[in-house]
């Protein structure tokens, strides 16, 4: 299959590691991915938390060019721009007015139902399958017991987001267990990490963090995977001493798994350096 | 028009007198805590017309936008939308802002994006610690990222950049 891709700016920079997992298990499982020409940031919080118009405006010049492309769908790996692509285009298809706005300031037309907007998970999960996924593990995860993260951005609001159950999500459990690794049950699967306060509110964000590791250790986890950048930067890098995880991006968990040679570039890219953990279970 | 009017036109949405105080919303806010008036105390004093307090708070600084308590409330009001709305009208009238740091990032973030299209985050950074005087948090983690090759002070930008710079220019409040 072929889609659109949107990588944002995160997967350029501090999760690199995301971008090219994301990138060799595509390759691995036949999606092609058409990066989206030119294509500019989506605002993030910092644009809906002050300004709602720049907030729509900036991720409706993505979409709309986008649209361009032969593409239906377009794949965007970074959560908070998901949530962001999805909620411009809500206002974009639900609000007559502000569209016509947008137009006027993006200067082209935006095409009503044209694009799917969809994450890797949704995406593999649904359309490629568990079938086929387990088909490519050459070495299951076996020793392995991450809990899955989802965070808020996938999945909230769920009306927007349109993703999973949005108050116990399984998605990525049932991806993770089919290649091999014992998914612990974790009743804070959906809580917030503290987003984008990590610069601005730092102590705040290791508190949150804190919890969270407490409570995956509590379950019985010796990792943490994740599907969003933000996520990522918060639990691999604001952890107190004695309570970190190591925490992979679900991509980089596949790829291990399918024997993707790549791999092995991604793991000193952590704050958290996984590889003592994955050379005690001999899975590098 | 009263403080209430004009926070629900500008949410466009269930008008937030649906609100029956059940505090759901509160319930499972994650910031709660921390903030000065919970959400469901902010819903009620902009409901009595309190513009300036609610304006001046650290409440609407501090929401995370994780967005639990719309997805919970039992009358849809959409509160992280709310806080939205009464962040842009505290920058829009020129409040007194109770948490300038968060104000200063979002301002950093933005600015980077007008620069380039696109975050480059070191740049980012360096804006955002010029405006804050926060000079020395994160200088470790920083160089440690930059050695691993995870920062690099160039980054590919939008090319057609005035595409972008335009779309900041005609949404100016
Ligand atoms: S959950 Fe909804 S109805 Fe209940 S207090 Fe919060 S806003 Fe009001
Ligand atoms: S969106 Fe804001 S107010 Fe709502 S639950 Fe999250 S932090 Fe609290």
């Amino acid at each position: 299959m072929k889609v659109a891709y949107y990588p944002g700016c995160s997967l350029h920079g501090t999760a690199k590691e995301y971008g090219q997992s994301v990138k060799a298990v595509s390759r691995a499982l036949g999606i092609e991915l058409n990066e989206i020409e030119d294509w500019s940031c989506c605002g993030a919080t910092s644009a809906h938390a002050t300004n709602f118009k720049l907030s729509v405006a900036l991720p409706a010049r993505d979409l709309i060019k986008a649209q361009t492309g032969a593409e239906k769908e377009v794949m965007v790996p970074c959560a908070a721009c998901f949530n962001r692509l999805k909620s411009a285009q809500h206002h974009l298809e639900h609000d007559e007015v502000l569209r016509k706005e947008v137009e006027a300031i993006v200067g082209s037309e935006y095409k009503k139902e044209s694009l799917e907007i969809r994450n890797p998970i949704d995406l593999i999960y649904n359309d490629i399958g568990l079938e086929e996924l387990v088909a490519k593990v050459v070495k299951p995860l076996t020793g392995l017991k991450p809990v899955s993260y989802y965070g808020c951005l996938l999945l909230r609001p769920p009306k927007i987001c349109n993703f999973d159950n949005y108050e116990n999500p399984v998605l990525l459990d049932k991806m993770m267990s089919a290649i091999g690794a014992e998914v612990k049950p974790w009743s804070y699967k959906t809580d917030c990490c503290g987003g984008s306060f990590t610069i601005s509110k730092t102590s705040i964000v290791n508190n949150m963090v804190d919890k969270l590791m407490r409570s995956a250790r509590e379950a019985g986890a010796n990792c943490v995977v994740v599907a969003c950048p933000v996520c990522m930067a918060n639990l691999d890098m604001r952890a107190s001493a004695g309570l970190e995880l190591p925490v992979f991006y679900f991509t980089e968990l596949l790829a291990l798994s399918f024997g993707l040679k790549e791999s092995s570039d991604w793991w000193k890219l952590h704050g958290v350096d996984p590889s003592s953990l994955l050379k005690s279970l001999q899975l590098i | 028009m009263t403080f209430l009017e004009k926070v629900n036109e500008r949410i466009n949405e269930v008008p937030i007198q649906r609100c029956y105080h059940c505090r759901k919303c509160t319930a499972g806010c994650p910031m709660a805590e921390i903030m000065e008036y919970n959400p469901n105390k902010i819903i009620k004093m902009v409901q009595l017309g309190m513009e300036k307090a609610v304006l001046e708070s650290k409440t609407i600084w501090l929401c995370a936008s994780c967005e639990t308590c719309v997805t919970r409330c039992p009358n849809e009001v959409d509160i992280a939308r709310m806080m939205d709305v009464l962040r842009e009208m505290a920058l829009e009238g020129g409040s007194r802002i109770a948490e300038k740091n968060v104000v200063q990032f979002h301002e950093s973030f933005l600015s980077s994006i007008k620069f380039g299209g696109r975050i480059n985050e070191p740049l980012m950074m360096v804006l955002y610690k010029l405006k804050s005087g926060d000079l020395f948090s994160d200088v470790v983690m920083g160089v440690g990222m930059f050695l691993k090759g995870k920062l690099s002070l160039v980054s590919p930008r939008t090319k057609d950049i005035s595409a972008v710079r335009n779309i900041f220019s005609k949404t100016k409040s």
